[in-house]
């Protein structure tokens, strides 16, 4: 462990030493240290369950450290709590949002600092220094709307906000671009220079690379809850980076998939959805390759193949299946015809919580002889049959009989990955795959696509993440405000050409 | 990729609450409480305070099956009381009514009346189940308002009198006859438990309630059909609530609108948390549920036989029932994630 201590004699803004904290059976936190100085950004990096929402729930008094000391502006802190953290400066911005979904972002912002006079809320001077924060902050966001009436990315703006209101020392960001567009994205990173030049101390917790080279002073490398290293941000290289974080060399991100593509497994011909997020959109997929769909947050890209699955309403077009026209798609006639979706949020959608792996995994196939014959389950076969996947997809530990909550990201995604393996299928439509895991199980998730696509089946990847997409589709679909704006192919696929059609889209729009 | 991280945590951890836990902290508390009655009061191990003891619970683990399965699935079943007090008018009242039609055909008037008992909860089961699967209405508010109808019912057809003129079959050879020395509502409470344990582990419908309790979005991605399974937690709850209603009417012998009623509601719905059945849905086992329905009677029964003023006896049913769900939450917080 080599911090490199600063040279400055000013004590940092946090210094964090020996840090551990355990949960029943598992060290979350092993003799972790941090120090975060004023004006820095410094990253944590690392990978699901390293321990970084541990040390940041820690830094933010959401439950307090079995053992180590806590320095915060120089004062040693005790029984943190999370009132407290925000008194004394410290605002954590998660990214499971602490926003009451039936209140307004104005009530939001102010919830448990109200500002009042006798118990009697005034309510002007809290419009007013709500509507002035928002504007400082050049977000595009009505303080007077309901949260649940908000899109993601608005819902992110009103955390970060509410993170902001009052005074701020130390800023906790936790993978806060995971749901905003470019322009947003930009708007936040100014945000932040802004805050460093004013002394306030970052920690940034994010998987993105092209995100910790814009804005990382330090990282900071955890692995399996323990401090691997602290480097600084500017002479350390991407694949220390990632091999400092794994424990092992990663040398290609992204496999090379040899596509072969066959006949046309899925045609969509003016599809138009019921509440208008996808309008006329014409788009194919064949066996054997992966068709990418690229587009911003809120585009109709999700919505465009979750209409194919079934979940969202069309109210015209014609959906073809392997040549076959299939009307009124539901989620269980989708698999039947060997059609698998992949949710973008496996916590609201993908997994029941309180029920076993072995359940969630076959809750797709309960349909099919091999589990069961009228309405009675066969459950050794059923064990049988899980057992052996899970097994093939290395779920560690191998016990299928745990409930699916007690699981880290990284294996929740096996869990999803294992359903479809259970069943004969031929088309898979993945949605935002790699939305909150790491990089090591981000790997494992294109490998699963490259074997699918290799064995001939027909793969739809709809991400936001650009070169995600770019690097693993052969033909790349690029949708703009429920449309189709381009599809590229080949030597086209590039960054540049998709952002352009974007851009293209706009003028076209604007001369219209 | 989660590298296998390796649980070399504290594993002194295994205290009184772990030991308890493995062989079941209610069967533990059940046998302490019965340990405890037999020193204090003989009265309490009497053959007729047992049999009387285990005729309550069954009826009260009839019910309890029936409101476990709709929370599981993360409804409320609000009505069951009423049901118990409809199905036993009915009952009472089809077989007075066709006892006068076709006097000492015995056989067609045990018949029509368990039919239109049943019938009848079947009924409240669909309507309940339609409003929540298809009008998207909460369960809770359904069954408040079917329970208000129902009982209204009840006391219509009756007047508040009680129902009489059931064959003297039904009552003596049925209602308060007993078998290998256990009482008909034992025997049939056990095939009950039976049945519904099978449904729960080994049917597809036991499988589906636990993924929609579980997590309706992601049973709706994954193809199952929400509706369907929704309905039928409701009219399997009603049925069986009817079931008890008509077992009731039969030990008593006469159809009474006051049977069942907000008592029997509460205590099944304490007899469901208690039995570990969480309210947030997806969990919970009818078998636990049906030992935590003897447990139940039996502390009423220990409570009376000790002179505890009626009055003071719910309060009792809270506390317990308050500190059930406290138990199982904070077992809940103290999972660790791997």
């Amino acid at each position: 462990m080599d911090v490199d201590d600063d040279p400055k004699p000013a004590e940092p803004l946090l210094r964090l030493r020996g840090i551990s904290k355990h949960f029943t059976g598992v060290r979350a936190l092993d003799r972790v240290d941090l120090d975060v100085r004023a004006g820095e950004l410094h990253v944590l990096f690392g990978e699901n369950g390293a321990g970084k929402s541990t040390l940041i729930n820690v830094v933010s008094g959401t439950f307090p450290p079995d053992e180590g000391t806590f320095h915060f502006e120089s004062e040693e802190i005790r029984h943190l709590t999370p009132q407290r953290a925000r008194a004394i400066g410290i605002s954590p911005v998660f990214q499971e949002f602490s926003l009451v979904p039936s209140l307004t972002v104005e009530e939001n912002l102010f919830l448990g600092r109200e500002v009042s006079q006798g118990g009697v809320l005034w309510a002007r001077e809290m419009r007013k220094r709500a509507t002035a924060l928002i504007d400082e902050l050049g977000f595009d966001l009505n303080p007077a709307l309901r949260v649940d009436d908000l899109s993601r990315a608005h819902q992110q703006m009103a955390e970060i906000a509410k993170a902001l209101l009052g005074r701020v020392r130390l800023l906790i960001l936790d993978e806060p671009t995971a749901s905003l567009t470019e322009r947003e994205t930009g708007r936040l990173f100014e945000l932040i220079a802004r805050l460093k030049s004013q002394n306030v101390g970052l920690i940034y917790v994010s998987h993105r690379m092209r995100e910790i080279r814009a804005l990382a002073d330090r990282v900071t490398v955890l692995r399996d809850g323990r401090h691997i290293r602290t480097l600084d941000a500017a002479t350390s290289t991407d694949g220390e980076l990632v091999e400092l974080m794994t424990g092992r060399k990663i040398d290609l991100l992204f496999p090379t998939i040899a596509h072969k593509p066959d006949k046309v497994m899925v045609d969509v011909e003016n599809l138009t959805l019921a509440d208008g997020s996808v309008r006329d959109v014409n788009l194919y997929a064949r066996a054997g390759e992966i068709t990418g769909i690229a587009g911003l947050v809120g585009c109709g890209k999700s919505e465009l193949i979750r209409a194919i699955y079934g979940i969202e309403p069309a109210t015209s077009g014609v959906i073809r299946i392997d040549g076959a026209p299939y009307e009124f798609p539901a989620p269980r006639r989708s698999l039947k015809r060997g059609i698998a979706y992949f949710p973008a949020n496996r916590i609201a959608e993908g997994l029941a919580l309180s029920r076993p792996i072995r359940e969630n995994a076959s809750m797709t196939v309960l349909d099919l002889p091999a589990f069961a014959r009228f309405g009675l389950l066969r459950q050794a076969a059923e064990r049988a049959r899980i057992g052996g996947i899970m097994a093939q997809l290395q779920l560690r530990p191998p016990n299928i009989e745990r409930t699916a909550g007690a699981l880290s990201g990284g294996n929740r995604q096996k869990v999803m990955l294992g359903r479809a393996l259970t069943r004969e299928l031929t088309v898979f439509l993945f949605d935002e795959p790699s939305v909150g895991i790491d990089v090591g199980a981000k790997l494992e998730v294109y490998e699963f696509m490259k074997r699918l696509v290799e064995a001939g089946a027909a793969v739809i990847v709809v991400s936001s993440e650009l070169p995600e997409v770019l690097a693993l589709s052969n033909r790349l679909y690029v949708m703009h405000h429920g449309r189709i704006a381009a599809e590229l192919t080949g030597d086209e696929k590039t960054e540049q050409n998709v952002l352009s059609s974007f851009f293209r889209d706009h003028l076209t729009a604007e001369v219209a | 990729m989660s590298t296998a991280r390796v649980t070399a945590g504290p594993q002194s951890s295994i205290g009184l609450r772990s030991i308890a836990g493995r062989i079941g902290f209610l069967p533990a508390l059940l046998l302490l409480l019965v340990a405890a009655m037999s020193a204090t009061d003989p009265q309490f191990y009497g053959i007729i305070n047992i049999l009387n003891i285990l005729r309550n619970a069954s009826l009260l683990a009839i019910v309890a099956c029936g409101q476990a399965l709709v929370i599981v699935a993360g409804g409320f079943d609000l009505s069951v009381g009423a049901v118990v007090a409809l199905a036993s008018v009915v009952t009472a009242k089809t077989m007075a009514t066709t006892a006068t039609a076709f006097p000492g055909n015995t056989a067609l008037i045990i018949a029509s009346g368990v039919a239109a008992g049943l019938g009848c909860g079947m009924v409240v089961g669909l309507v309940n189940g339609f409003c929540v699967a298809k009008l998207k209405v909460s369960g809770f508010v359904v069954t408040l308002g079917t329970m208000s109808a129902t009982a209204g019912v009840g006391l219509m057809i009756t007047n508040g009198i009680p129902v009489y003129g059931m064959p003297d079959i039904f009552v003596k050879g049925f209602g308060r006859a007993q078998a290998f020395g256990l009482p008909t509502a034992v025997h049939v409470a056990l095939i009950v438990i039976l049945v519904m344990v099978f449904a729960q582990r080994r049917t597809l419908f036991g499988r589906y309630v636990y993924a929609i309790g579980g997590n309706v979005d992601a049973a709706v991605v994954s193809g199952v059909s929400i509706q369907r399974h929704i309905v039928g937690t409701y009219v399997v709850s009603s049925v069986l609530a009817a079931l008890a209603g008509i077992l009731l009417t039969a030990q008593v012998g006469s159809g009474q609108a006051s049977f069942g009623g907000d008592r029997m509601m509460l205590q099944s719905i304490a007899a469901a948390v208690i039995g570990g059945v969480s309210l947030r849905g997806g969990v919970g086992r009818v078998e636990i549920v049906a030992i935590s329905a003897l447990f139940l009677t039996i502390l009423g029964n220990a409570l009376n036989l000790l002179h505890v003023d009626s009055r003071l006896q719910p309060v009792f049913l809270g506390v317990i029932m308050v500190a059930a769900v406290a138990l199982d939450e904070l077992s809940r917080r103290r999972k660790a994630r791997v």
